[in-house]
């Protein structure tokens, strides 16, 4: 493992656990108002200032970071297992199965993602509590990502229904859901485990783009994307530059990922 | 071959196309709230002018008699009207329309030349130092949401095409340098080089056919990024180009005026796809 790949690993730790020690570092809470100081710059009291209604603009991003960090390898987990179901099982399947969920993917796949993600959630209703915001933002991309997923999955479990062990498994009587579970999808994991870590910054960057257009994480609940929307109202970078706090975090932590997940020849560079 | 080819893609075009226009018109159909009408609301309408408001809403109940309805009339020129703008849908996409080709273009035109520019210039340096500068800085704009790119164009008073082809550029980048450096890893441009070729002979003669279809499928994936990029840009912009329009019809819930910006995009996505691909098949079969 390079310098690089164990300095992102060991950044995306101390981020996860800073974060999960939100409830220490700032205890009086994302969403408590000092609106003696609303749209203060940083101080002793408030290391990256308060916002325009005085939350303490280092708690938000503390819990933002969390609710982020937390529920984006959760919708992953759903997408991939989602693309298992669907692309591993139709692959191993073949014939019209693997031809009809391969179309539904191409439909998924030929609306660019931005617009596909905007189009479905604002079908939600948008005036909803925060928790219900929050499940749905991260529900719709667990739910919608699977398809590039899907895809290799189907190509590979098509590849390993005509393979000799699969062929040997099904002249013993191992048949059905037995023969799909414990010889095809073991042999699936490793695409399974690529496309849950590259979805987790997909997602991060997809949550914040709908933070900022208004349709992500209901206030007063914080996200990355809530945190990025407070960049709308700026007027130039030099006024308020602690505003740009989150979207520093955000662009160090996908890097992280991006470096955990490159090829070794590719972190080093 | 290459006929059929091309029907194949045509077909397919069209039956995703109808079928991407029938999934968003389903999914505002079963959305929450679909039902109800702000302008039922208003205390100056009298009952019959309600009760024709809830006639025009019970019109489009059923979804699929509805959806082949508005495909009939589509095909007489008549697109429907926005229920939110209470305009037609063929006047607001006229009108929006150039605004959005026009910046997606030249989104796509100062994309491509950076990828290029950069992709060969780190080719042929064969610099190490070099290549990861590039890789770093399309690493980072790869990590930064378009939406904050849309913000800080506006920002930096920078043009929407900047800000898409900003958003476009690191997703091309990758693939464009690792087919380039593909490319020229191969055994006889190796040799090319050895023997003393220059760089641009090498390229037109050896790297182009080699990488070429293969770079303009990216390019066709790239119209669809620029598609999707422009909505953000546009929201947050305030450029009236269909990006926006999207984004209002989503938020009003405009069931003609979503479906068919859906089949629009889904269109321009699949006609790049399918021209690019075509157009490589055409070019390997050139070569052969």
């Amino acid at each position: 493992m390079s310098f690089w790949r164990r300095a992102a690993c060991a950044l995306l730790l101390l981020v996860v656990v800073v974060s999960l020690a939100a409830n220490w570092l700032a205890p009086a809470g994302y969403a408590k108002q000092y609106r003696e100081a609303a749209g203060a710059p940083p101080s002793h009291e408030h290391w990256l200032g308060t916002d325009e209604i005085g939350r303490d603009r280092f708690a938000r991003v503390l819990y933002g970071t969390r609710v982020s960090l937390l529920l984006a390898p959760a919708a992953a987990l759903l997408s991939t297992l989602l693309a298992a179901l669907i692309g591993g099982l139709a692959g191993y399947l073949g014939g019209a199965w693997a031809k009809g969920a391969m179309a539904v993917t191409d439909l998924f796949l030929s609306l660019p993602w931005l617009f596909l993600l905007i189009t479905v959630r604002a079908l939600m209703p948008l005036n909803v509590s925060p928790v219900v915001s929050v499940t749905v933002t991260f529900l719709m991309l667990g739910l919608l990502g699977w398809t590039s997923a899907a895809r290799v999955l189907c190509s590979t479990a098509g590849s390993l229904r005509d393979s000799d062990f699969v062929r040997q498994a099904r002249a013993s009587g191992i048949r059905g859901v037995r023969l799909f579970w414990v010889h095809v999808v073991p042999n699936l994991k490793p695409v399974l485990y690529a496309q849950f870590w590259i979805s987790i910054p997909a997602f991060i960057l997809s949550e914040a783009n709908l933070g900022i257009l208004g349709l992500g994480v209901a206030e007063p609940l914080p996200s990355w994307g809530s945190l990025l929307k407070e960049l709308e109202g700026l007027v130039s970078i030099g006024e308020e530059p602690w505003k740009f706090i989150p979207l520093l975090l955000l662009v160090v932590v996908v890097t992280s990922f991006q470096l955990v997940l490159s090829k070794p020849d590719e972190a080093a560079a | 071959m290459l006929e059929r080819k091309i029907a194949r893609h045509g077909f397919a075009l069209i039956a995703t196309a109808l079928l991407g226009g029938l999934f968003s018109a389903t999914l505002v159909r079963l959305a929450p709230g679909f039902d109800s009408d702000e302008a039922q609301l208003d205390p100056h309408l009298n009952s019959q002018s309600i009760q024709a408001l809830q006639q025009r809403r019970a019109e489009q109940h059923n979804i699929i008699r509805f959806y082949f309805d508005s495909l009939q009339r589509a095909v007489s020129g008549d697109l429907g009207t926005s229920i939110s703008l209470g305009q037609p849908v063929s006047t607001l996409l006229r009108e929006r329309l150039p605004l959005t080709l026009r910046m997606v273009g030249l989104a796509l035109l100062l994309s491509w030349a950076a990828v290029l520019a950069l992709a060969l210039s780190a080719a042929w340096a064969r610099n190490g130092a070099y290549d990861a500068l590039a890789t770093v800085i399309s690493g980072t704009l790869l990590c930064i949401p378009a939406a904050v790119l849309a913000l800080l164009s506006v920002l930096w008073n920078v043009p929407g095409a900047l800000a898409v082809a900003l958003i476009i550029f690191p997703r091309d980048y990758r693939y464009a340098r690792n087919l380039l450096a593909k490319a020229y890893s191969l055994p006889h441009i190796i040799t090319a080089r050895a023997k003393g070729l220059s760089e641009w002979r090498i390229l037109f003669w050896h790297v182009i056919p080699v990488a070429g279809p293969q770079l303009l499928a990216v390019g066709g994936v790239s119209v669809s990024l620029a598609a999707g990029a422009a909505i953000p840009v546009e929201a947050l912009c305030g450029l009236a180009g269909v990006g926006q329009l999207a984004w209002q019809a989503a938020l009003a819930r405009d069931l003609p005026l979503l479906m068919n910006i859906t089949v629009l995009v889904t269109l321009v996505t699949l006609l790049a796809n399918s021209g690019a691909d075509v157009i490589g098949h055409m070019w390997r079969g050139q070569q052969a």
